[in-house]
């Protein structure tokens, strides 16, 4: 494969609404995303980043493409470890779909590199982030190892 | 959980369902044709094996035109890690596991 893609699914108990404001709002995301928080006015072309408590942006990029409760695309760039910034832009889609009795969260990561060391780092961190964004959602609290911005790092 | 746990279960008990995602995990993304290679069955019952995954969440699919490409999903492995291990064994585990994978050496992660 010429490129690094990741594909994640969960089903959520929630509603696309709650789940929408859950990934972009930052008094939701602070919780099940080691505490950080993500700035963004959520509008097509709007600038996108993700900021530590320690005021350090890790990730930034830009708004491809958003629908509300839906779908958003956006452009991803690294800045923490530079092993994995070197990689470039990555592309990060939220597909949320209403099912029976949840709604289906798809999280797909793409990078142009093969072997990208970005997408394998991002493989590591996006599924503790998800069971916890789902712990929020279902039971009101976060998974306890994803509350707070790792020390030293 | 979104597919019921013992349909994870059930999909990860039969020996053929774990190689493809031994394959996919080797391979992310892969189509059908590309997954039949090497594997000593039908098309029709990797199809069937890709189907039970995929209703077990355990493998995810994406269409990109005319192909479809699957993936392997690791959250429902996640939450069923989450729900047994603790916290603080996490560190411990991957110590202990590190050890083994010395002493035994290099694995392919094949089961």
């Amino acid at each position: 494969m010429a490129q690094s893609e990741f594909v994640y699914v969960t089903y959520i108990r929630t509603t696309p609404e709650k789940l929408w404001r859950a990934l972009t709002e930052p008094e939701f995301t602070r919780q099940f995303w080691v505490g950080t928080t993500q700035e963004c006015s959520w509008e097509p072309g709007a600038s996108w980043r993700i900021v530590v408590p320690d005021g350090r942006v890790i990730d930034s990029g830009e708004v491809i493409e958003i629908e509300p409760h839906k779908r958003l695309v956006l452009k991803w760039r690294h800045h923490l470890f530079p092993e994995m910034s070197g990689d470039g832009d990555s592309i990060m889609t939220y597909e949320i779909e209403q099912m029976e009795d949840s709604v289906k969260l798809t999280v797909t990561h793409v990078n142009d590199k093969s072997g990208s060391k970005f997408i394998k780092g991002v493989s590591n961190g996006w599924p503790q982030i998800l069971s916890s964004l789902k712990s929020l959602l279902e039971t009101g609290e976060s998974l306890e190892s994803t509350r707070s911005w790792p020390k030293g790092n | 959980m979104g597919a019921d746990v013992d349909k994870i279960f059930k999909a990860l008990a039969a020996p053929e369902r774990r190689l493809l995602l031994d394959r996919l995990h080797a391979d992310n993304g892969q189509k059908l044709g590309q997954l039949c290679e090497h594997m000593n069955m039908t098309r029709q019952a990797v199809t069937k094996h890709l189907k039970v995954l995929e209703d077990a969440t355990l493998v995810a699919t994406i269409r990109r035109g005319r192909e479809k490409l699957h993936y392997l999903n690791p959250m429902p492995i996640h939450e069923i890690a989450e729900r047994w291990i603790g916290k603080y064994e996490r560190g411990r585990l991957r110590a202990l596991a590190e050890i083994k994978e010395k002493l035994e050496g290099e694995t392919d992660g094949s089961i």
